[in-house]
Formats: C-alpha cells, structure tokens, sequence
C-alpha cells in the first residue's frame, strides 16, 4: 500500500499543528462557534447527540495492521473501546473529547494517518473497491489513481468551500464494487483497442434526490486525470446552487444543465488546462503504481474448495462458502469479516477484535486489510491452505459471521442513536430484522438480499440503492419508517421504489418477512431477489405488505 | 483608516468599496461594482486611482482583455461562499492578472492561506481582527499538492 514519503508526512504533521492552535483558540473563546464548526468539520469533528464523533479518513479503506493497531488504542483511550467502520471506508469514534481531538490527530499522524476533509463541503474520502489488486475481473487496480485523487484534492485550496460535500469513487474491474454511479464523480477503468482509460461519470448521488451518475466523458487518457477532475470541480464550484443546500450537490446542477451542456462546460473549462503542468507525470504513476505492487505470492496450486466443503465442520463450511471469495493468484483467496453480528450495531468493532484483526492480517494477509463500503472487513491476500486456521482464530472474536452479502449484512447508520441529523433510530431496526431471522439455512436459501438501512433522508445507509431500503422518517415527532425495494449499487446500480406509507418500527421484521415471502412464493429456480423482482414487479410486493393492516 | 494585509505586511487600506448607489465616477479611491466599471470604461481608462470589486456570483471573464486597473476586490459575502477562490484563480491563471488581488467581505483568518494559494495577496478583514496573529496563520503549511496560483509546479513534478 501507499507509503508516505517526507513531503506527505511533513503535511500531515503541520495540519496536526494547525489543527491544535485553532482547537486552543476556541476553548479560550477566541473563535465563534459557527466558524469554528466549518473548521472542525473539515477535520471530521461533529458534534452529535451524546457527544461529539470523530471521523478519522481512510483512505480507499486500506488499512495496515500497525494502522489499526493505533486505532484499537485510540479507542482505548480517548474512546469508550470500539470503532464505527462507515460507507465511505472510513473509521467514526463516537466519543472523543473535543479537547483531546488534537492528541488523536496526533498519535494517527504517527501512523500515516488523518481525518482530513472526512466532513464538510469538500472533497471526501476517495473510495475504492475493496478487492482491489486481488479480483479475479480486474481490469488495473484503481488504487494508485485513488491516491493520485487523494493527494490532489487534500487541501485543494480552491476547493475547500464547495455548496456541498463531494465523493468520487474508482472501479477498475468489470463488476463494479465501488458504487461509481451513485457519486458525484464516478470513475470506471475501461479498456478501449488495448488502451487503458476512464470512463467519468458525474451527478450521481443519494440523498434527498437520489440519481444515477451520466456519462459525461467516452474516455479519458490517465494522465489528464487530475486535470479533467479539476475542470469538473470548476464548473460545479462556480455553478452549483448555494441558495438551498438540499439542491446544492452536484447532480441538481448536472440535471438542470443537462449531461450534455455540463459536460461541454467541463470541455471547455479543461481546454485551457489540458497539458499543462497538472498533467501526470509517466514518473509520478509509476511511482504510484509502485506502492500498490503484487505482494509477494507464493507459487502454489489451487484447493479444490468444494472438496474443502466436504467438512464436517458445519459452521466453517457457512462460512467458507459465504464469506471467501476466490483470487486471481492461484492458491489464494480473499476473505471477507461481516461486522454484523446480531445484537451489535452494524460496523461496530471493538478495541481486541481490531488488534486480533490485525494479528490476522500480519499472519495471513502480508499485514493489510481494508475496510468496505458495506462496513465489513476484507483480508484480500490469504492463502487457501491457511483459511481453517484463520476462521479459527475469528471465531475467538466473533469475527467469524457467516452472513456476508445476506439479509442480516445489512448497511446502517448510526442513526437516532447517535446522530444528531437523524429523524429515526436505525440500529433496534437491523437488530430487530437480524433477530427475526436468526435461521442461517434460511439466510443462505435466500441468497445475496442486502438490505440497507438511514435514520434520515441524508441517506448515510444507502437505503436507496438496498434491495430493501429501509428510511426513518419523523411524523409529528413519532418514528416512521418507509420501505423501498428494488435499489442496487453494483453495476446496473438502480434507486429503489417506495412501496406505499411507512410503517411503525415495531411492524419492520413483519414487513421485511412479507416481501421475503413473496419472493420465496414466485421466485424460479436460483434467482435472486431482485431477479424475480423485475420479473414480476413492485405490485404483488405492495399488496402483500397492505395487508398486514388489514 | 481601515487596515489590510498586503504582501504579508499591515499597511493602511487605499480604497473604499462603493455599492451602486453611492456611485460618483469622478471621485478617487474607489472600488467600483463590475457594472459601474463596465459600464464607464471609457471614462476610466487611462485613471489610475481606482479598482474593480466583484461579486461572488459575477463571472470573472467578462474582464478578459478589458483590464485597465491594478486592484481587484473579490468580496466572499459569507466565507463559506467558495466561488471567489476560483475567480482569483482565473484570474491569475487565465487572465494573466499580475496586480492586486484584493479579498473583502466575511474573510477569516483561517482561510487566508487558501485565498494566497488561489491568487489573493490583500486582504480586508473585519473591523476587530487581529491582524498580527492573521499574518502568523500564513505560515501554517510548507507542503502542498496541487497546481496553484501561487505556486504553478504541482508537488509531483519534484519528487
């Protein structure tokens, strides 16, 4: 993974610097509190419900085990023991004390780390698919040109004061992980005539106006990356609505400009930087590109994982099956940790369970691991012969969830619990679905379902593009929730349809069981829910669920 | 007389900004509205005394080939308003502009650096500022990344 070198470290460092004086200078009063709280934001300070949460960045969620060793102590310490992995990669502490945020800082600085633009109307954590240099349909790994992004949009002075926050995303294989066309910045590696280049879509989103990403450029040479992103964020930093902040992401702009004329307005803006001195160097990729090397694999034959099946090892064998992946080096696998225990916020992980984690990824994964979007946890490099071993040692921390890409692997907010933002609780709502259906045979009879759950309409759980979305409303100061079906976030990413009024959060399980029987009903042979949602449409979903009522 | 940070240095502010309608072209030491400007460019070329203020929704290009004073005030009317940073970019960058780049409005300590990165070097800052400890924030960050106004050679093209 990226190395920092001194020029990265020594930027790092200053920030912690800056950061500290003007954390003093509030505290003696020096500072009002709203300029204060742009200032904090863009250092992921919020001030929640209970207390105010960190945001510490992560880059395309790559994470060393020396990395999240000091992370399982900053929790320690500063926290009450335990981390939040959330949808953009990243890692949120709930309780910090804002006085001693700079000594945080601080101690991830020692670690090549930051919370750097992980808030605020700026450029955000670039995100990534988490298989990235291990998948078998990859195209390049996307991960050298999310940190060339990094680097570029970290303290972008131009772009710090956007009318709102901006996240890109990288794909590099044929099956999108990343989620590109649902942010404002999608970026797709593709391959044209034996040239490699991207694809740039712009304006997708969730949020209050959920859109899919357009098509705004064929094809893009990889040096003019940074340029072409730069002309991009011209024209949205300089046109997009700041009168109301619901209409003032990127998408509102696309769609009122059109694709078309957006994307002419980019040309132009481009044309007078094209080739200039922004343009990559063929040194900086390599140079980048050299961070992101083949660890070194051992030459060894493939398993037979289906006779590895052949276990009388029943709880290895949920696993092996649900939660590894193959490699695109012989003999390895990757292997996927689903936080998403019942009875435990989704994404919450303890102090000991992120030390066993990197213990992990030190014995069977050259020491890396990445955090995902769907807020688990990804070992990418890890021999097949060793993955006994390795379940083993997750089944001491109870890492070992066999649910990944189940109904109970759900996305969630932190939501009422926490959040200040939120109209609803989330966190009871998973739970109360994971409790009901606690039948793992069941879960694996029902296949890939995800189920994606906000606490408000900023959209923090995705719920638009869940199969299932699940979205907190507040009527009259009551809790209630809207369900939608049909939303996916992979390469034929779709934004869900509302079934009809919102329910009580006490009906949610009833409600979710009831489409999960519809399904069952008309379902023909292996197909997904989602295919046999589009085979017979929203409506016998909505009837069945009306019902209940009656 | 109201202060500004200029190059670095406090010194004494040698314009007024004037809204549309206290306008009296003649007077000196002005900041005129891009419209007044635009508008009475003959009678102001060849003047020296004077500037351009814009606002944060006013396109920068309209200037293009027709500047003939050495001070432009970009006013930032909230500071969380980010469009004025591109203006002094393009301003720099596009238009060539090697006078005065002056920010006026709501502007705060903690964004000057940004605003010197973006093409800014004066800046007038509310009345009860301290204007010594502003000049100190300057000094925050020896690294940076990008293509800027300040410094065109991207971090990259040095390693």
């Amino acid at each position: 993974m990226y190395r920092y070198d001194a020029h990265d470290q020594k930027l790092v460092d200053e920030r912690v610097a800056q950061y500290r004086e003007q954390t003093e200078r509030f505290l003696e009063g020096k500072i009002p509190a709203d300029e204060f709280q742009q200032l904090r934001l863009r250092n992921g300070l919020y001030v929640q419900r209970l207390a105010p949460m960190l945001r510490i960045a992560v880059p395309y969620g790559m994470l060393s085990s020396k990395q999240i060793r000091k992370v399982a102590h900053i929790t320690r310490y500063y926290d009450k023991g335990y981390g939040h992995l959330t949808t953009r990669q990243n890692i949120q502490l709930n309780w910090p004390l804002l006085k001693e945020v700079p000594d945080i800082l601080e101690e991830l600085a020692s670690v090549q780390m930051h919370a750097i633009q992980t808030s605020g109307s700026c450029i955000r954590n670039i995100t990534t698919d988490q298989y990235a240099g291990s998948a078998k349909d990859e195209i390049e790994d996307p991960r050298p040109w999310a940190e060339l992004l990094r680097q570029w949009s970290t303290f972008h002075p131009e772009f710090n004061w956007l009318p709102r926050k901006f996240k890109i995303a990288v794909s590099g294989s044929t099956e999108d992980r990343a989620a590109i066309q649902v942010h404002d910045i999608g970026i797709r590696i593709i391959e044209r005539n034996g040239v490699r280049g991207f694809q740039i879509l712009a304006g997708g989103g969730l949020g209050r106006t959920p859109v899919i990403g357009s098509l705004i450029k064929e094809f893009l040479d990889p040096k003019h990356l940074l340029t072409y992103t730069e002309a991009v964020l011209r024209v949205y930093n300089r046109y997009g609505r700041r009168d109301n902040k619901y209409k003032a992401r990127i998408k509102i702009l696309v769609r009122a400009m059109t694709p078309e004329v957006f994307s002419e307005k980019v040309e132009v803006e481009w044309a007078s930087i094209k080739n200039g001195p922004g343009t990559l160097t063929s040194e900086e990729i390599d140079r980048t590109k050299a961070s992101f090397a083949c660890p070194k694999y051992e030459v060894l034959r493939d398993i037979n994982l289906e006779e590895a099946l052949i276990t009388d090892n029943e709880a290895f064998r949920n696993w092996l099956k649900q939660n590894v992946l193959p490699h695109k080096i012989s003999g390895y696998a990757i292997v996927n940790l689903a936080i998403k225990a019942t009875g435990v916020a989704p994404g919450d992980i303890t102090d000991e369970q992120m030390e066993l984690i990197a213990d992990c990824a030190e014995t069977f994964s050259f020491g890396e691991l990445r955090i995902t979007h769907e807020q688990n946890i990804t070992l990418a490099d890890v021999r097949q012969k060793d993955l006994y071993t390795l379940w083993q040692r997750l089944v001491t921390a109870k890492l070992n969830s066999p649910n990944l890409g189940l109904l109970t692997d759900m996305i969630c907010c932190p939501g009422g619990d926490f959040c200040s933002l939120a109209n609803a609780k989330s966190i009871p709502v998973a739970e109360a679905i994971q409790r009901r259906f606690d039948q793992l045979d069941y879960l694996h009879d029902l296949g890939e379902l995800h189920i994606n759950i906000s606490g408000c309409m900023n959209a923090c759980g995705h719920h638009h593009v869940g199969n299932i979305g699940i979205l907190g409303v507040d009527k009259k100061g009551q809790e209630f929730y809207q369900v939608s079906i049909g939303g996916s976030a992979n390469s034929s990413a779709a934004i869900g349809k509302i079934l009809g009024p919102s329910f009580a959060r006490e009906e949610i399980p009833e409600v979710i069981e009831t489409i999960v029987q519809v399904y069952i009903a008309n379902r023909v042979s292996e197909e997904y829910f989602l295919d046999t949602l589009h085979r017979i449409g929203v409506q016998p979903f909505k009837d069945a669920v009306y019902r209940i009522d009656d | 007389m109201t202060k500004v940070i200029k190059n670095s240095k406090i010194t004494d502010s040698n314009f007024i900004l004037v809204r549309e309608k206290d306008i009296d072209i003649d007077v000196g030491n002005q900041l005129f509205p891009l419209s007044t400007y635009l508008q009475n460019l003959e009678t102001l070329v060849g003047r020296s005394d004077y500037g351009i203020w814009i606002d944060s929704h006013e396109e920068i290009e309209v200037l293009a080939e027709k500047i003939y004073c050495d001070t432009i005030a970009l006013n930032f009317p909230s500071f969380n308003d980010g469009r004025p940073y591109s203006s002094a970019n393009l301003l720099r960058q596009r238009l060539k502009f090697q006078g005065e780049i002056r920010a006026v409005g709501d502007v705060r300590r903690d964004q000057l650096e940004q605003m010197v990165r973006c093409g800014f070097n004066a800046f007038e800052m509310a009345e009860d500022t301290d204007l010594e400890a502003s000049l100190a924030s300057l000094q925050g960050f020896t690294v940076n990344y990008q293509t800027t106004a300040d410094r065109p050679e991207p971090l990259f093209r040095k390693r």
